[in-house]
């Protein structure tokens, strides 16, 4: 029975009329936390962010300008290597030709050498054969003239070498031999 | 009930069914309280959902201050979490309705407000609160009129006497002859309505979402009795799933607020309505 007069009081209160009381402290709570939030910490936080955000544009600056800088010293040590590697090509060509105009001329020396061995060779046959041919017909001349002479009897030494029998003999023989060849 | 001081559950604990008593359905008055200082005729009183948006606001600032009194570039882990819900607002709210550049001078007030709402809103279901500060329609109240405020002298400020009329009034030529009516619509709807329902509209969410869970919870107890034992088990899930579902719209409710209060600003600050 009591507790229908209390439902009773109570249906009295509409639950959409605020109680003042009630809204004075909802907007003291309200206040408290936005006067915090707008005084102090959301400041703090905004600078903050703004921090980061600068501190993380630094870093993709600094990481550019590193990538920058690491294409840079690509590029020159590609430059290099090619510069390098030109340089070696033209070492080898000049090695070659070098090698090539060396060889050539220790052919044409050997050449020379062999054409002044040749040349002396032949000389000297010719020299020993004319120094033989002459000694022979001296000798053949002598033994001619003793063996005529001991067929005649008589010395014909010095006729001999008087008429020069028998030097003309053996020119007539030379030229024999010689249109014979 | 609540004409008894000493009552400190939102039913009476002694009632099972097949008892003989009635059940102790959950109603208006299980959202009154009796002052736990002070006089309740005089309006010089102290009560629960006083307490609990005091409390609420010592919570936020306190979590705010611990988070970002000295903030870091790199942050720890409270300060990030305070950040994400921060940048949920500034970002997803503010500047999506408003827009960065006239929107960043209200960040702190929609902020707050946002967590405000959403502070009080869950002290429903946190144990030995539980009971939804915004369900006394008195702080809905008292932030749509904050937000009421705003507006209006937004709306003078920006568009001046004629340019307040045009703006609240929707005023277009084009109308032709349905203009005075469209006009008289829409100065009621803007001017009259507008913070009545943006005050109810959380208020009653938060009314509906505590009435069904004292339902549920008052339930649970009520049917313990005999085969009443198998129906309160599945009064005891809907409870669950309920404290639940009320944990989302505590947040939606919060949300929907601030975006409508951004909404509301950025009305004021168009150049044509």
């Amino acid at each position: 029975m009591s507790q229908l007069l209390i439902l009773a009081a109570e249906e009295t209160e509409n639950p959409l009329v605020p109680p003042i009381p009630e809204l004075v402290i909802g907007l003291i709570a309200f206040v408290i936390v936005f006067g915090f939030l707008a005084w102090k910490l959301l400041p703090n936080i905004n600078k903050v962010l703004e921090e980061r955000r600068e501190a993380i544009e630094g870093g993709i600056e600094k990481a550019e300008a590193a990538q920058t800088e690491a294409q840079s010293v690509l590029e020159q040590y590609k430059a290099q290597l090619a510069e390098a590697r030109h340089e070696a090509a033209r070492l080898r060509q000049e090695a070659q030709e070098q090698g090539a105009a060396l060889i050539a001329e220790m052919r044409a020396e050997g050449q020379r050498q062999r054409e002044e061995i040749v040349t002396a060779g032949h000389a000297q046959i010719e020299a020993d054969r004319k120094a033989a041919s002459s000694a022979l017909r001296q000798d053949v001349g002598k033994l001619a003239t003793e063996l005529a002479g001991k067929l005649v009897g008589e010395s014909l030494e010095d006729h001999a070498r008087q008429s020069r029998v028998i030097d003309r003999f053996l020119d007539e023989l030379e030229e024999k031999a010689e249109a014979a060849r | 009930m609540s004409a008894d001081p000493t009552q400190v559950l939102a039913f009476e604990t002694d009632c099972h069914i097949f008892d003989g008593c009635g059940f102790p359905a959950p109603g208006l008055h299980s959202f009154l309280f009796e002052p736990l200082w002070g006089d309740g005729d005089s309006n010089v009183y102290f009560n629960k959902t006083m307490l609990l948006a005091l409390l609420g606001s010592i919570v936020i600032v306190g979590f705010f201050w611990a988070a970002f009194r000295k903030p870091k570039v790199v942050p720890g882990k409270l300060q990030m979490v305070a950040e994400a819900g921060y940048d949920f607002i500034r970002r997803g709210v503010v500047y999506e309705t408003i827009g960065k550049r006239e929107g960043e001078k209200y960040v702190p007030l929609i902020v707050s407000l946002f967590f405000f709402v959403w502070m009080m809103n869950l002290w429903s279901i946190i144990p030995l609160a539980q009971f939804p500060v915004t369900a006394i329609i008195s702080y809905p109240a008292v932030l749509a009129l904050v937000v009421y405020v705003l507006w209006v002298s937004l709306t003078f400020k920006r568009h001046g006497f004629v340019g307040f009329f045009k703006n609240v009034t929707g005023y277009d030529k084009s109308l032709g002859a349905v203009l005075p009516l469209a006009m008289l619509i829409e100065f009621f709807s803007n001017l009259l309505v507008r913070p009545f329902t943006h005050a109810v509209r959380l208020f009653a969410n938060m009314f509906a979402g505590h009435t069904l869970l004292l339902l549920f919870t008052i339930a649970s107890w009520y049917l313990l009795n005999g085969i009443g034992i198998a129906y309160a088990g599945v009064s005891f899930i809907m409870t669950i799933v309920m404290t639940a579902f009320e944990l989302f719209i505590q947040a939606l409710q919060a949300y929907v607020f601030v975006l409508l209060t951004c909404t509301y600003i950025q009305g004021a600050l168009a150049e044509h309505h």
